[in-house]
């Protein structure tokens, strides 16, 4: 499956479900009034939340495309981590335990359906190509923070990989960045965790070719409570109630750059 | 040059995949300290390389665009003795990010001021790598000299009170089994002077240099072989994406610069050319992954607790 030819005027697109069902429901709730004629998930559908398996039939009967994040990597695969490629002992710690719980708790069927997800979609979006990948188009798990990425390689990007638009996700991050030659790059946010900006909503984002790009980021509410309740009786740190609950992230800090980190409280 | 290969190994050639990491040495081998780990040397008289001008700087900055340069890094010596590093920086922030590593004793508090301007200015991450080597001028000044405990903590409250969160970065001169212990000292360390969000990096010890002299240099066999690379990930080696300008052209890493097959050429052009693997330093690069990326670990006050209880 990787959609070439396929033509759209108006699409929604989102990244790392983090276990989260209930935003994604809210999700695919709000996204029925946008008049949108295909949605993607670029991938991460565990980690953080609360019960994995819950996420996999709503994308399902949502007819979400779904691509293949590291983390559906992983769990597909049976690999020992995430890949984020965490070196500090307190960020592998988190790590760790929401990898091992989101493992233990995905049934095989699950894993094995993550396994065979597609790395990328190729589609055209009006008169643009436009190419989705996880984290970058040259490396799944690389990770492009606006503000450690300049133009001029973005730029590069869209030449080496023969697009006009490209959107990633995997920094947890949204972010537009218009380019010379009407191209440009899109962080389409995540709906499984806040943004690390103080506010417990998440985020996912429409994209129309009509004269130009229009790209909007939409603000989804979800009930955030029912989550850090779950969460609480799954047993899940504090720490990631505390992001569902405050709007700022509290673990695998390392990863940010220094303009991402002071944004955030820790 | 220490750790020369005289035998006759074969060694595997890594081709350059992308260039994404544009170091600059620029400050050559000239230092405000003579630490005794240093793994190219650098002291107040080691002019072996010399300063960068800005005008390589600016001319570099403009090539590195053709080939999609994702991060730019500031290394010397001690790169504040450059007396353009500000304009340096302040052009490298228009391009894209700026990695500088410092001592940060030579940063005053009217550096630190236009630094947190430049950096405000631009969309890219300024980052401030500053080494200190113990949580403790005990721990720390035999290695980077006397004083310098104090005087580079001094360093990073200045550049704390105008908004940086600098990178501590510390090479590793103790066993693994204190590993917990000098983390959690460090963080103590930066807390007490008012670092509420401390940042930490560790990095292995480079056995070239003056490094040999205070452990041990290379011992045999500690080298990259040709089977060695099979199933390696060999994006881990900064050599696979990083190249090195200094004053006397341009280099393959900042490790090698004291060897004289490791200069490529003039331009960024002249160094997208392989590179042989055939130093010991290489050994260290193969074993350790790496060590030059920004991740470094975040503070938190229960994060001891956590780690025993969890064991
Ligand atoms: S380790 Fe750094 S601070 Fe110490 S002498 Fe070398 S360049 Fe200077
Ligand atoms: S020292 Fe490391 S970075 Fe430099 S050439 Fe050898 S392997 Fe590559
Ligand atoms: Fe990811």
């Amino acid at each position: 499956m990787n959609f070439n030819g396929q033509t759209y005027r108006r699409i929604a697109a989102f990244g790392g479900v983090y276990s989260n069902h209930i935003a994604l429901e809210a999700m695919l709730n709000d996204v029925v009034h946008r008049d949108v004629e295909a949605i993607f998930c670029l991938g991460d559908l565990g980690a953080f939340g609360p019960h994995p398996n819950k996420v996999f039939s709503l994308l399902v009967q949502g007819g979400v495309n779904v691509m293949q994040g590291n983390y559906d990597n992983s769990i597909g695969n049976h690999l020992a981590d995430c890949q984020c490629g965490y070196t500090d002992p307190r960020d592998n710690y988190f790590a760790k335990l929401s990898y091992d719980y989101t493992y233990a708790n995905t049934d095989a069927q699950w894993k094995w359906w993550m396994k065979s997800l597609p790395t990328e979609f190729r589609i055209r979006l009006g008169r643009y190509n436009l190419l989705m990948c996880h984290g970058s188009p040259r490396k799944m798990n690389e990770f492009l923070w606006e503000s450690t990425t300049p133009a001029h390689f973005l730029k590069k990007l869209t030449v080496d990989y023969h697009a006009d638009v490209i959107l990633a996700a995997h920094t947890g991050i949204h972010s537009y960045r218009a380019l010379p030659q009407d191209k440009h790059f899109v962080n389409v946010g995540v709906i499984g965790r806040p943004a690390n900006d103080g506010n417990t909503n998440v985020w996912y984002t429409l994209l129309t070719a009509d004269e130009g790009l229009d790209v909007e980021f939409i603000p989804l509410h979800y009930s955030y409570r029912a989550l850090a309740e779950e969460m609480n009786e799954e047993k899940l740190p504090a720490e990631f109630i505390e992001t569902v609950e405050t709007g700022w992230w509290t673990t695998c800090l390392e990863i940010l750059p220094a303009k991402e980190r002071k944004r955030g409280k820790w | 040059m220490t750790g020369e290969n005289v035998n006759t190994v074969q060694h595997p050639t890594l081709e350059l995949s992308s260039l994404d990491n544009l170091w600059f040495q620029v400050a050559g081998t000239l230092c405000n300290l003579k630490c005794n780990h240093c793994f190219i040397s650098c002291s107040p008289t080691n002019d072996k390389f010399g300063m960068l001008s800005l005008s390589t700087v600016e001319r570099t900055l403009e090539e590195s665009v053709k080939y999609g340069v994702k991060e730019y890094y500031y290394t010397g010596g001690e790169p504040f003795m450059n007396a353009e590093i500000i304009p340096m920086l302040s052009a490298t922030l228009r391009y894209g990010p700026a990695t500088v590593l410092t001592n940060a004793i030579l940063i005053s508090d009217d550096m630190t001021e236009q630094l947190a301007d430049i950096e405000a200015s631009s969309s890219y991450s300024l980052e401030i790598r500053v080494s200190l080597d113990g949580f403790t001028p005990e721990m720390n000044d035999p290695i980077r000299g006397h004083n310098t405990f104090k005087r580079t903590v001094d360093g990073i409250r200045r550049l704390v009170k105008v908004g940086f969160l600098p990178i501590i970065t510390a090479v590793k001169t103790w066993d693994d089994d204190r590993d917990l212990e000098v983390i959690g000292g460090f963080l103590q360390q930066m807390l007490d002077i008012g670092y509420s969000r401390p940042r930490l990096k560790l990095i292995p010890t480079l056995r070239i240099g003056a490094e040999p002299q205070r452990t041990h240099g290379y011992l045999e066999g500690e080298e990259i072989t040709l089977d060695m690379m099979d199933g390696y990930d060999a994006s881990q080696l900064i050599c696979s994406n990083s190249r090195i300008m200094t004053d006397k052209g341009l280099y393959v890493c900042p490790i090698l610069i004291d060897a004289d097959d490791a200069k490529l050429g003039e331009t960024l052009e002249d160094g997208l050319k392989p590179y042989e693997l055939k130093h010991r330093a290489c050994y260290t690069c193969y074993m350790s992954g790496a060590i030059c990326s920004n991740a470094s670990s975040s503070g938190e006050k229960l994060f001891a607790e956590k780690l025993s209880a969890h064991q």
